[in-house]
């Protein structure tokens, strides 16, 4: 046997994406350049709740991936991964992933009213929602369910890792008898942050103790809803990644071209220009995967878990990579706290744990193209 | 009908009639090829007579489809790949129109093969210092006489006709005093010397340049214009290395991926991770290229040309590496070490042993990596050229 043939796939962008790209990127350079993420992580609370609105709401970000008929754009994951490649570019402090990818996968694949109603909250951008999970919880492994129900609904235990916990208006729990949204207000709800190492996306521990929220769906279903949310996750987070990648590689070049010492601009010294090439070959390879991954998922190709793996597998490696070649390259001015650099280090870095490490979509790959181990 | 009028339906059409007259499985393969060239479907894009239709370049892979599917034979690419990468191009943009007739045809049909004279013990990387002479005899018009030595030719033992760069006037600075020709290999005062190689082979060559006369009428571009030439077939070079469509787990991958499912015994831990971040790059280097070659079509190149022959050597290097160390005990064997002068490059018909070495070449032939590295950082990203002190020296005041 050998492995699963490849579906053609569409690895362009389109002209209505870039026409999206553009819109989205100037909103950032506007309201989110780096000196202002780095002002704002340094008041505790990271998340730029006007920056969301227009985001969300105004541009219409929040439903490319829900329906017309659910209020939605009813575009697809290559909108949203074109979205995704503009936030990890301005490393954004926004719920994008969590409530716009993530939470609206799971709702979509509830298939019930009560979803359909918190979907056109999403997607109006009028609430945020978060999956009350760990965000190192990756496709293919298995859910845990540490969310007890004691009776009617009555919730309680505790998820450690939740990625925008502290920003969300509802949280999707996984309990025992199916998914539930808890309004993260609700009494039984608390949400511990916790110092994370990616300071522009934070984590909070959420612990219930006999808090109520409604049905979504019954086990079964709500399982299939998240994993298949994993999936679209992991697959546009590496347009995220792609995105952390080529701020790192753009600012590092930029950089390097200006900077003088010996009499020459160290871009001319060619141990300089090799890794700069080799990081530039690294980011026009991520570009083919991450498109492939979310053109996988647009097209529900039958070889989107395969791509989808490929694509994470490779991608995580290349956004810490050039991260750490940025902070490198730029001496000692890349290891200050005024400079830029390592707000993407450590999105990068955390990135790369979040929705499966490489190691672990190797893992998959090695399923899907028949390869096991020994 | 005008060349944008043309499209994928239009060439299918063309390619049906053409396997009607001429059905495979009763033409003989040099017929076949003869009828493909004279219908333009041979590569589409070149101009009509010349083996096109003036089409636009991407519907090349439409035809070759439809050609593939009904099992017409082809014109055998790797063993003229020369020619076809790398002397066709650049005949087809600098050639006399006399020249394209009299070269395209036999080229593309495989009659004639070509071999590039460039390299020279004192010019590889550095090609612009190249010493070999040619010396205009009477005047305007006057045939040319070439003396020097290449080396490192490709299928010279085989090839009928050479692209050659020599110099035409020394007291120039180094870019400047350079011709490009085509030189018959059968011509008085050629001489071709086998140079075995690391797999035990004889593939490339030395060849001696001795009085060597060469008309006027086969001289490519003006005088002194060589240099421009030569970038349109170095350019061109590149990307007939790593520009070859495969499909997902084709290439290299390919014999790795098949031990390890037939062979369950020669499996360990380590080898699997290696194996897994190789798979890996390699089915995200078929995509990067797929990206590039959807580029083209949409007539937006990318920059991303430059790098394929660079992941494509890498690649290759580690992979066939993994596979000698898979195999074990039959890693440590090689299958001949005769020595021979192959015909075409074999990639895939050969053991992992001849892979391994073979590979070593991938990042030397056609521009070395670090001087890729170098296009890639200069002309991609905009970073600083290497600073240089020959530019503005005539070529005979340079050092060597
Ligand atoms: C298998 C094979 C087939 C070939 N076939 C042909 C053929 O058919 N026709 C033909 O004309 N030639 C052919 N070549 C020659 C090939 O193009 C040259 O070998 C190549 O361009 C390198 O030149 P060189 O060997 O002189 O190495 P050098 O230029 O001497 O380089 C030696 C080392 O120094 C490095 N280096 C050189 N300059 C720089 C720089 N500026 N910065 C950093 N590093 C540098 C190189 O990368 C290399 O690692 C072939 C070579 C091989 C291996």
């Amino acid at each position: 046997m050998s492995s699963p043939a490849a579906a053609p796939l569409d690895l362009l962008y389109s002209e209505t994406e870039e026409e999206l790209r553009t819109a989205v990127r100037s909103l950032l350079a506007a309201r989110c350049a780096p000196a202002a993420v780095l002002a704002r992580i340094e008041t505790g609370a990271p998340h730029d709740p006007e920056l969301w609105r227009v985001l969300a709401a105004d541009i219409g970000t929040a439903g490319l991936l829900v329906p017309e008929k659910l209020g939605g754009q009813g575009a697809g994951h290559r909108e949203a991964a074109v979205v995704l490649e503009e936030l990890g570019r301005a490393a954004a402090p926004v719920p994008y992933l969590t409530s716009a990818v993530l939470a609206t996968e799971i709702l979509l694949g509830c298939e019930s009213a009560e979803a359909a109603d918190l979907l056109r909250e999403l997607a109006a951008g009028r609430r945020v929602c978060v999956p009350a999970l760990p965000l190192t919880l990756a496709p293919g492994a298995p859910l845990p369910t540490p969310v007890r129900d004691s009776g009617g609904g009555s919730l309680g235990g505790s998820v450690g890792s939740v990625a925008d916990a502290v920003c969300a208006d509802v949280l999707l729990v996984l309990a025992d008898t199916g998914l539930y949204a808890v309004p993260a207000g609700a009494a039984g709800v608390s949400r511990t942050p916790l110092v994370a190492l990616d300071l522009t996306r934070p984590l909070a521990a959420v612990h219930l103790d006999g808090a109520a929220g409604t049905r979504l769906a019954d086990p079964a279903t709500a399982r299939a809803a998240i994993a298949g949310a994993l999936l679209s996750g992991a697959g546009l987070l590496a347009s995220e990644q792609l995105g952390t990648a080529e701020w790192c590689l753009t600012e590092t070049v930029a950089y390097l071209r200006t900077r003088h010492q010996f009499n020459r601009p160290l871009g001319s010294f060619q141990a300089v220009k090799h890794r700069l090439a080799r990081l530039w070959l690294d980011v026009a390879s991520a570009r083919a995967a991450a498109r492939a991954a979310a053109d996988a998922l647009a097209t529900g190709a039958a070889d989107a878990p395969l791509t989808v793996a490929v694509a994470q597998a490779y991608c995580s490696g290349v956004a810490v990579r050039a991260a750490e070649e940025c902070v490198q390259l730029h001496g000692g001015i890349g290891m200050t706290w005024e400079h830029p650099a390592h707000l993407y280090l450590k999105r990068a870095k955390a990135d790369s744990l979040a929705l499966g490490t490489a190691g672990h979509h190797r893992g998959l790959v090695a399923d899907f193209a028949e390869l096991p181990a020994p | 009908m005008t060349a944008a009028a043309l499209t994928a339906e239009h060439l299918r059409v063309r390619v049906r009639e053409l396997l009607s007259a001429h059905p495979p499985a009763t033409t003989a393969p040099a017929e076949f090829l003869r009828a493909r060239f004279d219908a333009g479907l041979a590569w589409v894009h070149y101009p009509e007579g010349l083996g096109g239709l003036g089409a636009p370049r991407s519907l090349q892979a439409v035809v070759d489809a439809e050609l593939e599917a009904a099992g017409a034979p082809d014109n055998d690419p790797r063993r003229i790949g020369i020619g076809l990468g790398m002397a066709a191009p650049t005949i087809l943009a600098y050639g006399t129109e006399e020249q394209k007739r009299r070269f395209l045809r036999p080229l593309w049909l495989g009659e004639e093969v070509w071999c590039q004279l460039f390299s020279e013990p004192g010019a590889g990387s550095d090609l612009a210092a190249l010493g070999t002479r040619a010396v205009r005899e009477g005047g305007e018009g006057g045939d040319w006489v070439v003396d020097g030595q290449k080396v490192w030719t490709s299928s010279a033992h085989t090839a009928r006709w050479a692209i050659l760069i020599a110099r035409t006037d020394p007291a120039l600075p180094k870019h400047q005093g350079i011709t490009y020709f085509l030189c018959d290999m059968t011509a008085p005062g050629v001489e071709v010397r086998p140079l075995r190689q690391i797999t035990g082979e004889a593939e490339f060559n030395e060849v001696f340049l001795t009085g060597v006369r060469i008309p006027d009428a086969h001289r490519l571009g003006e005088v002194g214009q060589g240099w421009a030439v030569a970038r349109t077939t170095l350019m061109n070079e590149r990307v007939s290395i790593g520009g070859m469509r495969i499909p997902r787990e084709g290439g290299m991958i390919a014999p790795v991926a098949t031990a390890w499912r037939e062979r369950p015994e020669l499996r360990t831990h380590d080898l699997h991770g290696r194996l897994l971040e190789l798979w890996v790059e390699a089915e995200v280097a078929r995509l990067t290229g797929e990206r590039l070659r959807q580029q083209l079509a949409q007539g937006q190149p990318g920059p991303e040309g430059s790098g394929m022959k660079l992941t494509f050597a890498r690649l290759n290097q580690e992979i066939s590496g993994l596979e000698v160390e898979l195999l074990g005990e039959e890693g440590l064997l090689y299958e001949d070490w005769t020595l021979r002068r192959p015909e075409i490059v074999d990639f895939t018909g050969r053991d992992a042993g001849y892979r391994y070495l073979r590979a070593k070449g991938n990042s030397i032939e056609g521009g070395t990596s670090e001087i890729l590295l170098n296009i890639v950082a200069e002309r991609v990203l905009g970073l600083p050229a290497e600073p240089r002190d020959d530019k503005d020296l005539a070529w005979k005041d340079l050092a060597r």
